[in-house]
């Protein structure tokens, strides 16, 4: 298990004389924990699965070093790194047994035979699989050798991390339940660096305590679960992350007043020192928006279409030429398509130019 | 147009898939098959298209018995998880390719190559070839071939499962409108219970070939019509627990004792299971007329906007959800409590016998 350390990290197929806005991973400098928990998150072709390969050794970057515990290993293979990897589709021998695929690993780093079966029967144990430890592969479902790949990357306690790259896009919905808080669990006990590579938001929000946001080669953030969803730095952020995404709209700010289309709301903080000359927007999530009885001192909109989710009902209105996604509360029964939005001023963020403004107290 | 199942029975190598399936689908209709892998639906899926014949049964289209009818008599548009283009043509030509067959005229094909790619986003893509898009891209030019060639009868195998988060979100919202605009028999296979309630229509809930229930999507959602509907279609997974009922008290399988209130008052005496969904089932202590339990933290996962607390109970994993962030730790006690009013209720044979009451 090691602590990881990019420094000044960028990676562009075309080479180095490329224009850096073309670099597959713009230059990023952070650290990820010993022991850490990671999900690295963004839609396809944000740079997450470059990042995934430079961290393995698959790639090599073309700027910048990569440090495990303090040692730079830019240049070396996947090997000496001594990396784990679980992927999208399953990677097992068919001809040997769930207990022999498990050992596999192990046994190639010639670890002793008392060690690999208690080591074996541990993971086995955690993945649910004992009961087919004598088993050939081949004949399992395809859910089943999955588990396997992920038993084969966890199998090692001696690895640096372990990366996962999509590993639960085969499995149906409910088993992904059950994988995805046991890998959580197979975290604690383990006590392993795992990196976990998803577009899935649900996957990466329940999966790791921090979660990297990419977008166009860029880590746009990287919090918590409750960090990305409370105060997104980026508005890329507010739209991946949560489902419906963030409003953002175009709205002028001064003081402690945003005016969309306008009508004036209420803000918490104070916006006095936006730069100048800064394209300015307000985002609320719709968790956050509820929609209400047309009144004077309400924002109108206009009722579009309302999703039933079953636990919760989001409704999608017009105010003028923008769209927002509001909550319809429990209970409301909607008549008519005109409503009125009440927002939670504490919920109400300022973007300039994208990113997040602080505000004033 | 209507096409009709009807006691469709299908048995492959001597093993049945599909289990006497009827089903009738009108114009003008999106109809879901709700079920988890191997429950039949791409079975039925190609059944309807007359790709395989049945074992035994009839297919009706117009009332027309086709049963043993050549395929391209039909008129049917196919897209699969696994997007299939032609790779040497462009966006352009690969969504033109079913008009040119037809020998529709040079200008309607393209205002309608150009309508479809609208819908689906692909107008900065339409000069290039499939390969050099990404899944996403591949995928709605393979839907958007199968909108513009006008097809009576459109099937869709799971067809955001390969694409991202964000764009499945995007098109869940597009398909439906989509689906209205053009008037002909949409049938759309998924795993996802969510994608089922956004895409509302009706749904056919499937499981090991056979059709277990079919009606209004939020009808099936709301009125399961057995314990095996209400697990396929909750995602999480349903919750459940087993009472017996007994001289105006329910016990439940390991554990309470409480008076027989709600929903479980008009009860005859006798053994039940009882299902909740994770949002039925609150975190909390001291609400009065509730049913609490003590169960322990095994993993929490925060979302941001919601908490999912996964709980062991006397043997059984239950799952709530919870809005906003809440840090329970593994090996936490907690009560979660049942509100008597807010359950299913099934009958020993798995019947639904008592559901909540419109919201």
């Amino acid at each position: 298990m090691a602590r990881i350390d990019l420094v000044d990290l960028a990676h562009s197929y075309g080479g180095n004389d490329a224009p850096e806005e073309s670099f597959a991973l713009k230059p990023v400098t952070m650290t990820w924990r010993r022991g850490g928990a990671y999900a690295l998150l963004g839609p396809s072709g944000c740079g997450k699965t470059t990042l995934l390969n430079l961290i393995s050794g698959i790639v090599t970057s073309s700027r910048g070093k990569i440090l495990f515990d303090g040692v730079d290993v830019t240049t070396q293979t996947t090997q000496t790194r001594n990396i784990a990897q679980v992927f999208q589709f399953p990677v097992i021998y068919d001809t040997m047994t769930v207990g022999q695929n498990l050992a596999f690993p192990l046994k190639n780093r010639g670890m002793p035979r008392p060690e690999i079966d208690a080591r074996v029967a541990e993971i086995a144990g955690l993945l649910d699989l004992t009961p087919y430890l004598s088993r050939k592969a081949q004949r399992l479902t395809a859910d089943a050798k999955q588990k396997i790949s992920l038993g084969r990357g966890l199998v090692r306690s001696d690895v640096a991390a372990v990366l996962f790259d999509e590993p639960l896009t085969v499995i149906d919905p409910e088993l992904k339940w059950q994988l995805r808080s046991k890998l959580r669990a197979l975290h604690r006990d383990l006590d392993l660096t795992m990196i976990y590579v998803t577009h899935d938001q649900t996957e990466a929000l329940t999966f790791a305590d921090t979660v990297v946001v990419m977008h166009d080669g860029r880590v746009v953030q990287s919090g918590t679960p409750a960090e990305l969803f409370d105060r997104p730095a980026h508005t890329f952020v507010g739209y991946f992350i949560g489902s419906p995404g963030m409003n953002i709209v175009p709205a002028q700010v001064s003081g402690r007043e945003a005016t969309i289309s306008g009508h004036a709301i209420a803000l918490n903080r104070s916006y006095d020192r936006l730069p100048a000359g800064a394209r300015i927007e307000v985002g609320v999530r719709p968790e956050f928006v509820e929609i209400a009885s047309p009144a004077s001192n309400l924002l109108a909109a206009n009722i579009e279409r309302i999703d039933d989710l079953g636990r919760v009902r989001f409704a999608h209105v017009r105010v003028g030429d923008t769209r927002f996604s509001a909550k319809v509360p429990p209970g409301l029964s909607v008549s008519g398509n005109n409503a009125g939005l009440v927002f939670d001023p504490s919920r109400v963020h300022v973007y300039a130019d994208s990113l997040l403004v602080e505000g004033e107290a | 147009m209507s096409v009709e199942l009807v006691n469709i029975s299908r048995l492959v190598d001597g093993v049945t898939t599909i289990r006497d399936v009827s089903l009738k689908l009108e114009r003008g209709t999106l109809s879901v098959l709700l079920g988890p892998t191997l429950s039949g639906k791409t079975s039925i899926m190609r059944l309807l298209a007359g790709l395989d014949k049945p074992s035994s049964g009839r297919v009706l289209v117009d009332g027309k018995d086709v049963t043993g009818a050549d395929v391209r008599q039909r008129s049917v548009a196919m897209v699969y998880q696994q997007f299939i283009n032609y790779p040497s043509l462009t966006v352009y030509e690969n969504i033109a390719s079913p008009l040119r067959v037809q020998g529709k005229p040079r200008a309607e094909i393209d205002s309608r190559v150009r309508e479809a790619a609208k819908l689906l986003k692909l107008e900065p893509y339409l000069d290039r070839t499939p390969l050099q898009l990404s899944g996403g891209q591949q995928q709605r030019t393979a839907i958007a071939r199968a909108l513009v060639k006008g097809a009576d009868l459109v099937l869709l195998d799971e067809p955001l499962a390969n694409l991202d988060y964000k764009l499945r979100e995007e098109l869940r919202t597009e398909l439906p409108r989509i689906f209205e605009a053009s008037g002909a028999i949409f049938v759309y296979a998924t795993t996802e219970p969510s994608e089922a309630l956004l895409l509302g229509g009706r749904t056919v809930c499937m499981w090991e070939g056979q059709v277990l229930q079919a009606g209004e999507t939020p009808l099936v959602y709301r009125r399961p019509d057995t314990l095996r509907v209400a697990q396929v279609f909750s995602d999480p997974p349903l919750n459940v627990v087993g009472i017996e009922k007994k001289n105006g008290s329910v016990q439940y399988a390991g554990g309470i004792a409480a008076p027989a209130a709600g929903l479980y008052a008009g009860l005859n005496d006798g053994d039940y299971r009882v299902g909740f969904r994770a949002h039925q089932l609150e975190i909390a202590n001291g609400i009065p007329g509730r049913h609490a339990f003590h169960a322990t933290v095994t993993v929490t996962e925060i979302t941001g906007s919601e908490s999912f607390v996964h709980l062991e109970r006397d043997a059984s994993n239950w799952v709530a959800v919870l809005p906003g962030v809440h840090e329970y730790q593994p090996g936490d006690v907690l009560d979660a409590v049942l509100d008597p009013d807010n359950i299913f209720v099934f009958d020993a044979a798995g019947r639904l016998v008592a559901a909540p009451g419109a919201r």
